[in-house]
């Protein structure tokens, strides 16, 4: 059970930023994964009256407020145009409408969850986050960072032309996923980042020299196998290493060739 | 702490503690259509409107109701009388435990999507579990409410 002993709506972020510095205090996104929590909060901080709630629209790029729920993400038209569809494919499995009115990008990607469906499609977004104190990171060193006493404030996602394909397994709809794969096909290259593996999501090069003919079902299924030699693989309740081992190529062609579909 | 927000229409300011769930509120200023579920965030029981938008209210704390709207069951009766009783002619509610979950977030896809396919209700509806009923029943009573309406609709249209 989540205990909260005070409940105060910053006024500015440097509020919250000085209140999250007690190891008691705590910000809340959605507040959904901090309430499977079994703990005591002193001062719970919600930012819900800073303004980060909006997606902002700019020539070089979209930057997502914290606090933008994955309804917002997966309904966005700026974002499905950028992604064709990817963003609200990755998101859309996420339990139902109801939770996603409420879950956060801040806090799906400040958790930096195993499971995380957004943390591996944002990656081949090349993504940036903002952090109040520590300034603009990308993702893929975020993610890799323990985690810290700041307020992501923002999430900034550049426009680049290219395709985007999201791909994901679940053992039955709804759940958490077994698998999770983003690929981003650009003039400068392939991005590919394999998630829930069920460590959290990175990004992984594979042989790039396999693509140079372009994307055929052969070629995709070559650069697939060069994925899953390269991933480490794990086991849990859902799935066992092998099995992820053996669909990670799969997930891989079948987004490689949807990006190809779409060109 | 002091909270206000407009519960079905109705101006509500009550104290509460800072770790008060939403659902606790609207039951305690007679909402108990509202159920307590699965309280993991999962199953959907506990749907309300926060300012027209379904969320579940096992998982918001009322302090951040502060100042917004909320609706229930309780508040929308007219608009649910429209499409349940198709969904009672369909055996749909076996125990109908999940129900008032259930029309909760029909309202709220009937508002958004007047006229949604089988799959856009299924995606709508996923996050509302039902134990009894395997959810065929419910695609059926929501499907035969629409084309009663459609059909309504185009004989006035021609007449
Ligand atoms: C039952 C359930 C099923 C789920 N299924 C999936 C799934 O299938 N796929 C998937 O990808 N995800 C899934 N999730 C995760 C979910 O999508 C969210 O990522 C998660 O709930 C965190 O988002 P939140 O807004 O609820 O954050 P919270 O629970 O509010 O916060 C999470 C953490 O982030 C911190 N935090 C929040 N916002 C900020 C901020 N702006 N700055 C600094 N720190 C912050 C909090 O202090 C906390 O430590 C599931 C979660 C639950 C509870």
């Amino acid at each position: 059970m989540l205990t909260i002993k005070r409940y105060v709506r910053a006024q500015s972020l440097e509020e919250a930023y000085t209140l999250c510095q007690k190891r008691a205090n705590v910000v809340l996104g959605g507040m959904l994964w901090l309430k499977t929590q079994n703990r005591t909060v002193d001062t719970a901080i919600d930012l819900s009256d800073l303004g980060l709630d909006a997606i902002e629209e700019t020539p070089e790029a979209f930057r997502i407020g914290a606090m933008v729920t994955l309804r917002q993400l997966e309904q966005h038209d700026g974002l499905a145009a950028l992604t064709q569809g990817a963003m609200a494919e990755s998101v859309r499995p996420i339990v139902g409408v109801q939770f996603r009115n409420l879950a956060t990008l801040g806090g799906s990607l400040y958790g930096r969850f195993g499971f995380s469906d957004l943390l591996t499609l944002f990656l081949v977004l090349d993504a940036k986050v903002e952090l109040y104190h520590g300034g603009t990171v990308p993702l893929a060193d975020y993610a890799a960072r323990p985690y810290e006493r700041d307020i992501l404030t923002h999430i900034v996602v550049p426009r680049q032309p290219g395709r985007v394909a999201y791909r994901a397994q679940r053992n039955i709809s709804t759940d958490f996923p077994v698998l999770t794969c983003a690929v981003a096909v650009r003039s400068d290259g392939v991005r590919c980042a394999i998630g829930a593996r069920p460590m959290k999501a990175r990004l992984y090069t594979g042989d790039p020299a396999l693509l140079t003919g372009g994307i055929t079902p052969e070629s995709a299924a070559a650069f697939g196998e060069s994925i899953a030699a390269e991933a480490s693989f794990g086991g849990n309740l859902r799935a066992g290493a092998d099995y992820r081992r053996a669909i990670c190529p799969v997930l891989v062609r079948r987004a490689l060739l949807a990006c190809k579909e779409e060109e | 702490m002091e909270i206000q927000l407009k519960l079905n229409g109705r101006p509500v300011r009550d104290s509460i503690d800072a770790d008060t769930l939403l659902i606790d509120f609207v039951r305690a200023h007679g909402c108990a259509s509202v159920k307590r579920g699965c309280e993991t965030s999962n199953c959907g029981l506990c749907t309300v409107l926060l300012d027209g938008k379904p969320v579940l209210s096992c998982s918001v704390l009322a302090a951040r109701a502060d100042g917004h709207e909320v609706q229930t069951l309780e508040g929308l009766q007219a608009e649910a009388e429209e499409f349940v009783a198709f969904i009672a002619d369909q055996g749909a509610e076996q125990c109908g435990f999940c129900n008032p979950g259930y029309v909760m977030n029909t309202i709220a896809l009937l508002r958004e999507n007047p006229d949604p396919t089988d799959d856009e209700i299924r995606a709508y509806l996923a996050g509302n579990l039902c134990r009894c009923s395997g959810y065929e029943g419910q695609l059926r009573g929501i499907r035969a409410f629409l084309s009663a309406r459609n059909q309504a609709k185009e004989g006035q249209d021609r007449g």
